[in-house]
């Protein structure tokens, strides 16, 4: 049992931007991580990622805070090893996407 | 992720990385209206969120009267998914209703689509600030009134009046703890943010993505 924020060295803020909860990310597969810079949790995140997940789903999954999952994946972003997929303010005045999400609701 | 109920007949909406379209959705109202429940009765994942014992101290920040026998309140947050098909998901996010979380709301609700803001008839002035806050960031939201056991049913314009809505915010009447009820309040949600981008009602720059 590690208390989570001992798992980033104590560190509160990422590096960079905060990452929305909704921002998808996935591994790249290009450099091979070295296991001697990254945290175990680090390479849970990596293989998490295979597929893309969102920050929210990846918290849960891996059962930390979004704010630890944040500092997490600013350090694999600088190290080049994710891609992160930002959500996109144009959709949500996508009258046909946000059909879709009505008609997806009402077929549930 | 698993998408187990994809339908290969829709047509999904992956972006170019092969990630399915996420689209967000807020839960918001005062301290112990409902929004866990909410979120529960909703989600195909177990809800992540981390609830709290109600100290002495917490009980007396948090006012409890109409909810004594809530012993738990939620600090981090409540978050739900349903996927609709393949390619198109739908995260809930309970926004936390005590004051002294409020500054999670920002980081919650930049770019949502819309949200849900429950209210106790009982209490309804609990829910003036996310509705404040909603009108400020134009944000499409509905007003859902939680039907809880023993409270009398009351006349949406008597609750619209109460809370100085817009008459063109949607109220309706919901039971957290039905699916149904819940999913119903959604459907509103989504086809007032399609009539607020059909009517040309500009969309807040405070609505964009970081």
């Amino acid at each position: 049992m590690v208390r989570p924020y001992a798992l980033v060295r104590g560190r509160t803020k990422p590096t960079g931007d905060v990452l929305d909860v909704i921002s998808m990310i996935y591994s790249l597969r290009m450099s091979a991580p070295d296991p001697a810079d990254l945290e175990p949790e680090h390479l849970a995140v990596l293989r998490q990622c295979g597929l893309p997940m969102c920050v929210a789903d990846l918290a849960s999954a891996l059962d930390l805070p979004l704010g630890v999952i944040r500092i997490l994946l600013a350090d694999l972003r600088d190290r080049g090893l994710i891609r992160i997929q930002r959500p996109r303010p144009e959709r949500l005045t996508d009258v046909r996407l946000l059909r879709e999400v009505a008609d997806g609701l009402r077929r549930l | 992720m698993a998408y187990d109920d994809c339908d290969a007949s829709r047509m999904p909406h992956f972006d170019e990385t092969g990630a399915p379209v996420a689209v967000k959705i807020l839960v918001a109202g005062g301290f112990g209206v409902g929004k866990t429940t909410l979120v529960g009765s909703l989600t195909e994942i177990r809800p992540l969120r981390t609830e709290e014992g109600l100290s002495g101290p917490g009980a007396a920040i948090d006012m409890i009267v109409g909810v004594e026998d809530k012993r738990t309140t939620t600090v981090a947050m409540d978050f739900g998914r349903i996927t609709l098909n393949h390619g198109l998901v739908i995260y809930l996010f309970g926004m936390p209703g005590q004051e002294r979380f409020w500054f999670m709301w920002d980081d919650l609700s930049s770019g949502t689509l819309g949200a849900v803001v429950l209210a106790d008839v009982r209490r309804l002035a609990d829910c003036f600030p996310s509705i404040d806050y909603f009108e400020r960031r134009n944000t499409p939201f509905v007003v859902a009134l939680n039907c809880f056991a023993g409270t009398r049913r009351y006349q949406q314009d008597e609750v619209r009046r109460a809370l100085d809505l817009d008459v063109h915010v949607p109220i309706v009447s919901c039971d957290a703890r039905e699916r149904g009820s819940c999913r119903d309040g959604l459907v509103t949600l989504v086809d007032h943010a399609i009539d607020l981008v059909g009517s040309g009602v500009a969309v807040s720059p405070t609505r964009d993505q970081r």
